[in-house]
């Protein structure tokens, strides 16, 4: 009782924070695209069969928009369990990825606390908070930014699906409105791209996603993360390798003792650099 | 598996276990999981190459295709979002100049 009690003033004491409503104002133009993609999502469900109580149960338990779309057909087709648990599971392999830069912020939390954190914490909110804190260091208010962020996307989420699910009948998906999901995450796309190493890790990314489509259980997303990583670290060795070479030979310094040296040194890459 | 409720929730509980687990993966140790520094400078390109990776199907592909054709509504109303976005640098106003393009393509023409 004491430990809710507890849970409870910490909640509260979050809310108020000031940068709880940053987090929130974070997600403003995005949420647009979140709620068509989650009307569209709600009607997707009825429209393959399930019952509205069926419906709602997914979206509440399993919040992950991406993956609810992917193992509808498997489901419908009656697929074994474990296909249906494996796509998903491959649908969702980014947010492993993702999770081991959330722990760069929220590694101090306790353990409840930080399963708590990833559970509410989709792509977008990641980018919002990525965008806000890039740096990797640690401040009081991200906390609270990240609650504001996770809980807008949520109810969003939630209110649209639920939508979706009762209105099945009056949105017809020929219309295409999840379309406006697609352009959400346009936009929050272009802007996490900052520099040519960003753009071309874009670009491969797309082209390798495209050409590698028919790929099955979505694995078309992984390879082209592979491939943007790679040409990522790629460029930023060759661009650190040619601003050292236009710097010119480094200076000669003077022996340090410590080391056991007498003569002067030329220092090569003793050191990674920054 | 969608007659059988039991079955159906067994299913959903197990994909709620495989988001909770998949964005915990590396927030459940206690302990620093080791990873090389290339790799941890490498993933910062991860989440931009999630996105345009779920993005770029979605804009030009049909029935699991490149697309042949540019009476696509999806292409316009890429490129005016675009356009948009380096204009003004809204996230919301991408969506509405896209969709406003889009739609009236979509459903009134067909594309």
């Amino acid at each position: 009782m004491a430990d809710m009690n507890a849970m409870g003033q910490r909640a509260r004491s979050i809310v108020r924070d000031p940068a709880f409503r940053v987090g929130v104002h974070a997600m403003g133009g995005v949420s647009l695209g979140i709620a068509a993609w989650a009307l569209v999502t709600g009607v997707a469900m009825v429209k393959s069969g399930m019952t509205v109580s069926m419906a709602l149960f997914m979206s509440f338990v399993v919040y992950a928009g991406s993956a609810q779309l992917a193992v509808l057909p498997l489901m419908i087709a009656g697929a074994p369990l474990w296909v249906v648990w494996f796509t998903a599971a491959c649908v969702n392999l980014r947010f492993v990825i993702l999770s081991s830069m959330w722990r760069t912020y929220f590694a101090h939390f306790t353990r409840r606390h930080r399963l708590a954190i990833s559970y509410f914490s989709g792509d977008v909110i990641f980018v919002a908070f990525f965008k806000r804190y890039p740096g990797g260091e640690r401040s009081p208010e991200q906390l609270p930014f990240f609650w504001g962020a996770a809980s807008t996307n949520w109810v969003v989420w939630q209110a649209f699906s639920v939508a979706g699910i009762f209105l099945a009948d009056q949105v017809p998906l020929s219309w295409g409105l999840g379309f406006a999901g697609v352009l959400a995450l346009l936009g929050v796309l272009y802007s996490m791209l900052t520099d040519r190493t960003t753009w071309t890790a874009t670009g491969v990314a797309a082209a390798v996603a495209v050409a590698a489509f028919a790929l099955p259980l979505k694995l078309n997303i992984l390879a082209a993360i592979a491939a943007a990583v790679a040409v990522g670290l790629m460029m930023e060795n060759t661009e650190r390798r040619l601003r050292d070479w236009r710097a010119g030979p480094a200076a000669l310094r003077a022996p340090d003792a410590a080391r056991g040296e007498k003569n002067p040194v030329l220092p090569l890459d003793e050191e990674p650099r920054p | 598996m969608i007659d059988s409720w039991w079955l159906f929730a067994l299913n959903c509980l197990g994909l709620g276990f495989i988001t909770l687990f998949t964005r915990a993966f590396f927030m459940y140790p206690e302990r620093e999981v080791p990873m090389p520094h290339w790799l941890k400078r490498g993933l910062k390109y991860a989440p931009l190459a999630a996105l345009a990776a779920v993005i770029a199907p979605e804009l030009f592909i049909t029935q699991g295709a490149l697309i042949q054709t540019f009476l696509d509504a999806r292409l316009p109303a890429f490129v005016c979002a675009t356009a948009y976005y380096f204009w003004r640098r809204g996230i919301l106003g991408t969506i509405v100049v896209g969709m406003a393009v889009y739609l009236p393509l979509h459903i009134g023409l067909g594309w």
